[in-house]
């Protein structure tokens, strides 16, 4: 290939012109990726913005803003939205951009069919989202969609089953299309344990995605024609059995919350070693956790259904599986502590995050494992706290990687650095205001508050204000971040191509911003470049 | 640098003050109640445990954390170590989490397996979730009656109603008829629901369950003090999914058996009803105020609904068609949909009066419907 070389590099910024050429017909790693991003940026302010109308109705009992069906809609599409919509595109566009670029290949394994998981994505949003402008409204009975509840929707409910059908096509799509590339088109010299973690952790992320999917894409299917075409699976009154719903459901569900968290548990592995100027500690015993959580998370479907009246044998087998999880997600919060262990960190942006990350993350964690005590669980199943708990490792987990991930890498691609002093104002405004925001509601559930509930009795108002003060300053603080994303993209001090003296990985030995093309001559890598060059 | 250090920390505490000061004030719950069950006891136990097993955890690993981030700078002129794993740490931090995890297991275990354990039971009580309120169906004696939204509560929680929610006693925790039971009597619950799933939950009884159509779900209770302990519906059922409490009155054993003897004799009052032949203003005064606590919800106080969803009642082609329709629609509900079959929940009499407001007020037809009518409608 070195005789290729020196021809290829003329090619390398060759972005094509126009704009349908450019974005939509566009089959680069790193323009899907930025399209990934920004559309994932775009649900996050609609998911928020239906969040933060249902904390203004929430902000005093009694109904002042919306009705009660109006409110359920908001719940619905506001979980469908920042799942589906802006954490999964998130961590897809990190994955577009970085993937190719942390194994030394020219691009994904099939950009076409890259091309058209994303292309497909703001066709399935603008469906599900026009269901709020229709007779009847959008789909009230809660993302977990349960029977007979859901299928006392109007027309919404089969707007809903085809955008759901969407995303799963896209996602399936964008999960081969990461294990093709994984698999295939390392840089030669790229071993298995020499892939920075967070390819790892997409690697498995992908099959996990490929093996639930389709489960999801059957339960809805079954509720159209429940709906639609008079089968009874889910109609106690015909034969079916509504509790079978929520088994396949959560047969996906369970693993979907890995699907959300993986990556991030990557992102941070990246993260912590650059800016504590060490590496990773325990890099095998990361893959293996992550692993191990992948498996466990098939077997643990059920401790979303404690109260559904389970057998006795059932409740214990899914009580301690649950608990099993805590192991190698303890394993992963130590071996993050480890490596800020007699480090020399500074404190970036990124790290700021990634910090927030380990400690409200490991918060969510303890509020996991309390949950999975499945007596105690008969009293925290559906109530604020489980809102608290899922919260936290959603936001404080998933959205603080994916915001500390583009903090970390924006100067790789846009070839600027970000505003330092502002993002620590966007890091400090909402690492305080998503406390205030969450962490309250831990009491308002376990002192008796439901969830999804538009109006509650007066015991939890002091409660219900603090968090929804916490909200708003929250909501309002992502604004910052959009500018400084805004304002990087558009100029500032030139970065170099290592840009953080600490960091390693082959995305550091290509300039600042990346060339449109990196990677074309597929030379052999270099072990010194590598975070986990040499064996462990 | 240090004086700033201070003013920041200052300022900190001062927000944390504002905070959480007026919370201490009202004296929140904070907590888990304990309840006043032997099984509510032990699951607040459970959950003291494993909430001080996370506080003792948290400490450790967010104390190493802080200690690290304080110590290990490189502004203190730190050089990072190179070491990358230590087999000897990561087989203690492995070792000492599943030792943690069984401590916690054995309780959970052992009080679970109470808890699935209904056996002995002295009275049997079936409850059955409707969108939305409940019935509760006193197996052994016979009689049932529907609970609902108490009246106060239902007046402030419409929108712009106006009334201040702090003002209604027990703001939307409060029915007109609460479940009335004993103390220090095993309760063997079995739970269904009519239209979609339901969860039955008063945490001071400490568990919830789903009542689901089709199943038959058990649990029981033995509450050991008299008291009032409400509760709410825990799961998603639709528009007034906040609106349908649960309000158990445990009372000692010898006012209970005088509380059952009132009931069936208002049981015997009511098979009179059904018998008698009504006047029209009787049953459009009757017909008025059941609509409004079991219709109104969905087809609102003036008939005209929330369409799609919930059809608007005026002028509607089933109002004004034929008497014996619509008598059907209201005792057998129209499955598939919210509207659901008010024959279980409804006497013949109640149904009389409803129909008949109904057909008067929405329907323009001078229509007098006796409960003899109704009985006379079955389901084909």
């Amino acid at each position: 290939m070195s005789h290729a070389t020196t021809h290829e590099h003329d090619h390398h910024d060759e972005k094509p012109k126009g704009f349908v050429k450019r974005w939509l017909l566009t089959t680069n790693h790193k323009d899907i990726g930025t399209l990934y991003l920004i559309f994932a940026l775009i649900m996050f302010f609609i998911g928020g913005a239906m969040a933060l109308i249902i904390r203004l109705e929430l902000f005093q009992p009694g109904l002042q803003f919306v009705q009660p069906d109006f409110f359920n809609q908001l719940t619905t599409v506001h979980a469908l939205a920042m799942i589906f919509g802006a954490v999964m595109p998130a961590f897809v566009g990190l994955a577009n951009w970085m993937i190719p670029m942390m194994i030394g290949a020219p691009d994904m394994a099939l950009p076409r069919m890259n091309n058209w998981s994303f292309w497909i994505m703001p066709f399935a949003f603008a469906i599900l989202l026009s269901t709020f402008f229709m007779d009847g409204g959008a789909p009230a009975a809660g993302w977990t969609m349960y029977p007979p509840l859901v299928l006392q929707g109007g027309k919404n409910v089969a707007f809903m089953v085809f955008a759901i059908h969407l995303m799963g096509i896209s996602s399936i799509m964008g999960a081969i299309n990461i294990i093709a590339t994984v698999l295939n088109m390392r840089a030669p010299g790229m071993d298995f344990l020499k892939m920075p973690l967070f390819v790892w952790t997409w690697l498995i992320t992908a099959f996990l995605l490929i093996a639930v999917m389709p489960v999801l894409a059957g339960a809805v299917t079954m509720i159209l024609t429940d709906h639609y075409f008079g089968t009874s699976f889910f109609n106690a009154a015909g034969g079916g059995d509504p509790v079978l719903y929520q088994h396949i459901f959560w047969f996906f569900g369970h693993p979907e919350v890995y699907i959300l968290i993986l990556p991030a548990f990557g992102v941070i592995s990246e993260i912590i070693p650059a800016f504590a100027r060490k590496p990773l500690f325990g890099y095998t015993a990361m893959v293996y956790a992550t692993a191990s959580i992948a498996f466990l998370s098939f077997i643990v479907w059920a401790h979303h259904m404690f109260t559904v009246g389970m057998p006795l044998g059932g409740e214990l087998f899914f009580m301690y599986a649950t608990m099993l999880i805590a192991i190698p997600t303890g394993v992963k919060i130590f071996n993050w502590v480890s490596t800020m262990w007699q480090g020399a960190m500074t404190f970036e942006a990124p790290m700021l995050w990634a910090i927030a990350f380990v400690v409200l993350f490991t918060i969510g964690g303890f509020s996991g494992i309390m949950l999975a005590i499945a007596p105690a669980d008969f009293q925290y199943h559906d109530t604020y706290f489980v809102v608290a708990h899922f919260h936290y490792v959603l936001v404080t987990g998933a959205v603080f990687a994916i915001i500390a991930a583009v903090y970390y890498w924006l100067p790789k691609w846009t070839g600027h650095m970000y505003d330092e002093k502002l993002a620590k104002w966007h890091f400090w405004l909402s690492v305080i205001s998503v406390n205030v925001l969450f962490f309250p509601q831990h009491f308002l559930g376990l002192a008796g508050m439901p969830r999804r509930i538009p109006d509650y009795a007066t015991q939890f108002v002091e409660f219900n204000m603090i968090s929804s003060i916490g909200a708003f300053v929250f909501g309002f603080s992502q604004l910052l971040f959009v500018y400084l994303v805004w304002k990087t993209a558009k100029g500032g001090e030139k970065a170099s191509s290592r840009v953080w003296k600490g960091a390693k990985g082959l995305e550091w030995t290509v300039p600042s911003p990346a060339p449109h093309h990196t990677f074309q001559d597929n030379a052999p890598v270099n072990d010194a470049d590598l975070a986990h060059g040499s064996a462990h | 640098m240090t004086t700033h250090r201070i003013r920041s920390a200052f300022y900190f505490l001062i927000f944390l003050m504002a905070v959480w000061l007026p919370a201490a004030q009202a004296e929140l719950a904070l907590n888990l109640s304990e309840g006043v069950t032997e099984f509510s006891r032990d699951v607040y136990q459970l959950h003291m445990i494993v909430l001080w097993i996370c506080v003792a955890i948290g400490v450790v690993v967010f104390g190493a954390m802080i200690y690290s981030i304080a110590k290990h700078r490189k502004s203190k002129g730190n050089k990072p170590a190179q070491f990358s794993h230590s087999t000897k740490a990561e087989v203690i931090w492995t070792i000492i989490p599943i030792i943690i995890l069984i401590v916690m297991a054995f309780p959970a275990t052992r009080v679970l397996i109470k808890m699935e354990d209904p056996k002995d039971m002295d009275m049997t009580i079936k409850i059955t979730g409707y969108q939305w309120k409940w019935r509760y169906d006193y197996l052994d004696e016979g009689f049932g009656f529907l609970s609902t939204l108490d009246r106060k509560s239902n007046l402030a929680r419409q929108p712009d109603s106006g009334i201040d929610p702090e003002t209604v006693p027990n703001y939307l925790l409060d029915v007109d008829n609460p479940l009335v039971v004993p103390v220090n009597t095993k309760i063997r619950f079995l739970l269904t629901a009519d239209d979609v799933i339901h969860s039955w939950w008063v945490p001071a009884l400490g568990w919830k369950r789903d009542a689901i159509p089709g199943f038959i779900n058990q649990a029981w209770t033995e509450i050991l003090k008299p008291g009032v302990y409400r509760g709410q519906c825990a799961e998603l059922c639709g528009k007034d999914h906040g609106f349908m409490p649960v309000v158990v009155k445990a009372v000692s054993k010898e006012e209970y058996r005088q509380w059952v003897a009132q009931m069936k004799g208002e049981q015997v009052q009511q098979a009179k009803m059904d018998q008698k032949t009504w006047s029209k203003a009787d049953l459009m005064a009757k017909g008025q105020e059941i609509f409004e606590t079991q219709c109104a919800s969905c087809h609102q106080k003036n008939g005209q609904g929330m369409p799609p969803a919930f059809p608007s009642l005026v002028d509607s082609a089933t109002v004004k068609g034929s008497l014996e329709g619509l008598i059907h629609t209201v005792k057998f509900g129209r499955p598939g949909t919210a509207m659901s079959a008010f024959g279980n929940i409804l006497t013949d009499s109640d149904l009389a009066a409803v129909v008949t407001y109904v057909r008067n007020a929405f329907g323009q037809r001078d229509d007098t419907v006796q409960p003899q009518d109704v009985a006379a409608v079955t389901q084909s």
